[in-house]
């Protein structure tokens, strides 16, 4: 341990806000990088099961339409 | 073919899962590495004699200005191989490093201006390693607002792929002029940042740390190149049953 | 059908280019307007001490020459991209590299001439030191075709995109670093008397390095733009 008490540790020597801005910084950056690839992630899965979630809406509703206009049909006849 | 055994991690699924596989080892080992590193470089470490504890510094500078330059040759090599053998993975492998890369010059710039305000007395000094510094993040950023550019994000790899080529030709050219600019105006550096001898009770901090970034990066490139697959083959059956399953395991 | 010998095909889209930019004479004359204003905006801007302005004129001649460039840049491949000529360029049996080259070939000579041209002019004005007119002029010899060059696959990637034009200077300007650091300091070395033969010859050497490897970027970019 190179310091005898937690205010030693924080004023680095004199240089603790050049330590500490460094630090902050970094963690800081690399924090908000790690979140913005997780959260871009999360987006893109999210994306692809709303777009198939549509589709498949899309395609119950074109079935039902179908059903309804052939049993019109047979219906009339 | 010497080459066989690679076939497989050309398929998306496949490296998809792989890179899946080894993301969650990568993160643990960053951890560990990191916090030891970390607290070795502020608490244990010795401080310099000349430098004093601002030299608590360079446990980061360092590291992020190495990985910074590697993250950028190892995206040429990338770029590279999708010219080359017409990869399509290799380019999102492009598009996941350069973010990553540039957090990690940006990184490098910030540390390195906070350690030269008490070491030169001014935040920013043109020397020859800060000025390759911001000149490799302009680069970055250029890789980075040309793949943003492009709609259809396979030809944004491509084009991001032939810029980082380019760059990657170039950056050794800029470094050597950078370095002998700055040698020819030696008379507005006031003292430049000696080469500090390393003891050992610096070097294996440095190195700790040196090792959890380098894990943490691969974890981060793991991470975002499956988003990049995702993106790119989220018409593919694969895809669509993947994210389906999750969807059911979320809902149960 | 004849097919055309590479130096015809060469000379027939040199022709070409120059022809349409001579219809559109602006397109050559604004980037030179562009270079004398930024030029003469200095001297108000740091003060008309002849000491200080001969000190700094080759950077602002050079930097001015780099901007200069940049603007006139887009004409390259955008007309031909949106009228779909350059496709059927990339189309013919002619080898890309001899189209590529062709065309910047006729880019420096509307953009990179005149500037050597007009560059003395502008040194006067900015009190430039006697003896390094003639670095001065060599570096923009050597110099304003890598300018070109590198400007080339700069425009090839973007040429698709809408807005390109802000892009395009973030992807081409950190690439002609090296030309600018060799040059001002040939002329610097040119004002004291000192031989500049060591910077000319790396400006040289760049020239041709990117003068073989520049057209195959170029060529790779403009397929992926007309994909």
């Amino acid at each position: 341990m190179q310091f005898d008490s937690i205010n030693e540790f924080l004023a680095m020597g004199g240089y603790g806000f050049y330590v500490w801005l460094s630090y902050g910084v970094s963690i800081v950056a690399l924090a908000l990088l790690v979140f913005s690839s997780l959260s871009e992630h999360k987006k893109i899965k999210q994306k692809i099961s709303q777009r198939q979630k549509r589709e498949i809406k899309l395609r119950q509703a074109a079935e039902l339409q179908k059903a309804q206009t052939s049993a019109d049909i047979s219906h009339n006849i | 073919m010497m080459w066989k055994w690679l076939h497989p991690y050309a398929n998306p699924e496949i490296s998809y899962h792989f890179s899946g596989k080894i993301l969650p080892w990568c993160a643990r080992l960053a951890f560990i590495f990191l916090s030891i590193g970390i607290t070795w470089a502020l608490l244990f470490a010795p401080a310099d004699y000349q430098q004093g504890d601002t030299f608590r510094i360079f446990y980061l500078h360092v590291p992020a200005a190495m990985l910074s330059m590697g993250i950028y040759l190892g995206m040429a090599i990338a770029a590279l191989s999708s010219l080359v053998w017409q990869l399509k993975l290799a380019d999102a492998s492009v598009a996941a490093m350069a973010p990553i890369g540039a957090t990690f010059t940006f990184i490098a710039l910030v540390t390195g201006a906070a350690w030269g305000k008490p070491m030169w007395g001014t935040w920013w000094i043109w020397d020859a390693r800060l000025t390759s510094e911001l000149i490799l993040l302009f680069l970055y950023l250029g890789v980075i607002a040309l793949h943003n550019a492009f709609e259809d994000k396979a030809l944004a790899g491509k084009a991001a792929g032939i810029l980082a080529l380019v760059g990657v030709i170039n950056l050794p050219i800029i470094k050597y002029s950078v370095e002998w600019w700055n040698t020819l105006h030696q008379g507005a550096t006031v003292s430049k940042l000696g080469k500090p001898s390393m003891s050992a009770d610096m070097f294996w901090p440095f190195l700790i740390c040196f090792i959890g970034f380098a894990f943490l990066v691969t974890a981060l490139i793991c991470l975002r190149f499956r988003t990049e697959v995702l993106n790119r083959n989220s018409m593919r059956p694969w895809v669509r049953e993947l994210v389906a399953d999750e969807e059911k395991a979320h809902a149960v | 059908m004849t097919l055309l010998s590479y130096r015809a095909a060469f000379a027939l889209i040199v022709k070409r280019d120059l022809m349409i930019a001579f219809r559109h004479r602006d397109d050559i004359i604004n980037p030179l307007l562009f270079f004398v204003i930024v030029v003469s905006l200095f001297p108000l801007g740091v003060g008309p001490e002849s000491t200080i302005l001969s000190r700094i004129a080759p950077g602002i001649i050079w930097v001015a020459a780099l901007l200069a460039t940049l603007l006139s840049l887009d004409r390259l491949f955008k007309s031909d991209y949106t009228d779909g000529s350059l496709e059927q360029m990339l189309l013919s049996p002619h080898p890309v590299f001899i189209l590529v080259i062709a065309k910047i070939f006729a880019h420096w000579l509307l953009t990179g001439l005149p500037l050597i041209l007009i560059a003395p002019l502008l040194a006067v004005l900015l009190h430039l030191h006697e003896s390094s007119y003639g670095a001065l002029m060599l570096t923009l010899f050597l110099g304003t075709p890598v300018l070109s060059l590198l400007g080339a696959i700069g425009v090839a990637l973007t040429v698709g995109i809408k807005k390109g034009g802000v892009l395009l200077s973030l992807l081409v300007l950190p690439l002609y670093i090296p030309v600018l650091i060799f040059a001002t300091s040939a002329i610097d070395s040119a004002a004291m008397n000192l031989p500049y033969n060591g910077q000319l010859a790396i400006i040289a050497a760049i020239f041709f390095a990117s003068l073989t490897l520049a057209p195959f970027a170029v060529s790779a970019a403009l397929k992926v733009s007309t994909n």
